[in-house]
């Protein structure tokens, strides 16, 4: 879905990592892993086509990424749901919106989708602040409402960037669960974070790789966890 | 063009939701409509400007064209017998069409916006005119005067011209005058949009590199922005139209016989113009805004 052939990527100064060689298969469960500053997010970025490799050929669905137009761009977003770092809500939006928003933007708001978004909003336990604005949820209500609307289109692939970043372990135990399942589903799923204690809970509960940003390489992080 | 019906057509028929995804501006919005409407008045008065100013070199140049007086000076015993002598050198004058003597009736209505309708006319030494039709190559005025001279010496001949010509060249000079006003306010409201266009976008830096997030194009994102203005410079245009239009005909008017300052208003077909005026300015805010929208947008991110 995701192939990287020798990226590299700098933002202007010394590269940040190089010779990243990569394929993100249908169905597979990714941890990014790596200190802060490593490139984790700069890595995601790459992946939705938000950046381009400075180096290297990087090809989302089939495309090379070099010769997708903006647009092309947008409606690969489409399929990718991302869970960012920031979150990235409209902050005069209530929550039901904002998770709606992907639908929006595509045209897709018609009434069967949003019944899916009353599915989505109480399996992530938000029916109660669906109507709340954004900058009154709390940071674990942030997460999942960012988890929701990266879900709200059914994407094929799943790019969470540190999404239990500011939760509490019960909650981030919590969203882990719910990007398992989504798994089970048939999702590609990445989730990049820096707490190894959260990749070694997780781990039992699905096949998944660990990939680890260091020395501006990417490396299989093997049994060693 | 082609592409500008889809985006007018994309423009007018989104619906509400994606309108909040960019949060409303009050400040801008109200700036907006009233720059628009400010602007769309004066356009109206512009427009009315030229449109008068044409009709009045129009007519004069019509005028200045056709016809000519003899005005005859004479006691009053004498008066027609001169008349007749005038009448039988203009039928041999080469380019004179006709000539007519104006009777009382006729001079009396000339003279009655001066003295009033109840002037005895007969009873006054008052001279008489004779109006001269020109043919198409018109007269020699000198050899004309001349002949006059020696035989009617108490005539005069005026030709017009020497007044006109400058009064036609004023009037042809307010006309240019009005269409520059006009197309000076259509670049002011196109770089008044622009300006108000590139506000609104820097202000909402983050709301548009969210919506890119999540999957929204360009044209998209450029559309809410686009669709805000456009409506805007149409509303703000409508009344201003509106008012202004109000404004020409609550003038006070004083006729036909009005020049330009008086004549200023519409007649017949020339109402249809002011009010492409609020849809000329929903285009330009529409060409201005894409214009920015697409700057903007390809310089984020
Ligand atoms: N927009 C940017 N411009 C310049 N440098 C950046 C930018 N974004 C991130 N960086 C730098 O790139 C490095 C990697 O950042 P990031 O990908 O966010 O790391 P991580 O997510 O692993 O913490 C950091 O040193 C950061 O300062
Ligand atoms: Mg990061």
């Amino acid at each position: 879905m995701i192939e990287l052939e020798n990226v590299a990527y700098s933002y202007g100064g010394g590269e940040l990592f190089s010779e990243i060689s990569l394929k993100l298969a249908p169905g597979s469960f990714h941890f990014l892993t790596g200190p802060s500053g490593a490139g984790k997010t700069t890595f995601l970025k790459l992946c939705y086509g938000a950046l381009q490799p400075t180096d290297g050929q990087l090809r989302l669905f089939g495309a090379d990424l070099r010769d997708m137009s903006r647009d092309d761009v947008a409606l690969c977003r489409r399929r990718i749901g991302v869970v960012h770092q920031d979150c990235q809500f409209l902050d005069h939006l209530p929550v039901a919106e904002n998770v709606a928003l992907p639908l929006t933007v595509s045209g897709q708001d018609r009434p069967e989708e949003l019944a899916n978004l009353t599915d989505l909003m109480s399996w992530v336990g938000l029916t109660e602040r669906a109507n709340a604005l954004p900058p009154e949820l709390s940071g674990g209500e942030r997460q999942r409402v960012a988890l929701a609307r990266a879900l709200i289109m059914s994407p094929e692939v799943i790019l969470a960037d540190e999404p239990t970043g500011n939760v509490d372990w019960e909650m981030s135990q919590r969203l882990m669960r719910l990007l398992i399942e989504l798994n089970r589903m048939g999702k590609t799923v990445v989730i990049a974070t820096h707490d190894l204690g959260l990749i070694r809970a997780t781990k039992a509960h699905v096949q998944s790789r660990v990939l680890r940003i260091s020395n501006r390489r990417m490396q299989l992080a093997g049994a060693d966890l | 063009m082609k592409s500008y019906v889809a985006i007018l057509k994309r423009i007018f028929t989104r619906d509400a939701a994606a309108d909040r995804v960019v949060p409303p501006t009050g400040t801008t919005a109200r700036l907006t409509l009233f720059s628009a409407g400010a602007m769309a008045f004066l356009a109206v008065f512009a427009l009315a400007l030229s449109l008068a100013a044409g009709r009045l070199a129009d007519r004069w140049g019509e005028e200045l064209a056709r016809t000519s007086t003899i005005r005859i000076t004479a006691p009053t015993e004498q008066l027609s017998a001169q008349t007749e002598a005038a009448l039988r050198v203009l039928e041999t004058t080469p380019g004179v069409a006709a000539a007519r003597a104006l009777d009382d009736e006729e001079q009396r209505a000339l003279l009655e916006p001066w003295f009033g309708p109840d002037l005895p006319v007969e009873d006054l030494p008052i001279p008489q005119l004779i109006e001269v039709t020109e043919t198409e190559d018109g007269f020699d005025a000198e050899g004309l005067r001349l002949r006059l001279a020696a035989e009617v010496p108490n005539a005069v001949l005026d030709d017009h011209t020497r007044w006109r010509r400058p009064m036609i060249a004023a009037a042809s000079r307010l006309r240019l005058m009005g269409w520059v006003c006009i197309l000076l306010i259509v670049g002011a409201v196109g770089a008044m949009i622009t300006l108000a266009a590139n506000a609104a976008l820097a202000a909402n830096a983050r709301v548009i590199s969210v919506l890119r997030l999540v999957g929204a194009t360009d044209d998209y994102i450029a559309d809410a922005f686009v669709r805000r203005f456009t409506l805007r410079a149409l509303t703000g245009a409508g009344v201003g139209t509106l008012i202004g239009l109000l404004a020409i005909i609550a003038l006070p008017s004083i006729g036909d016989t009005g020049g330009v300052l008086t004549g200023l208003g519409f007649r017949g077909m020339h109402w249809v113009l002011p009010l492409l005026i609020p849809p000329f300015a929903a285009i330009v805010a529409l060409l201005a805004t894409q214009a920015a929208a697409r700057r903007v947008l390809t310089e984020l991110d």
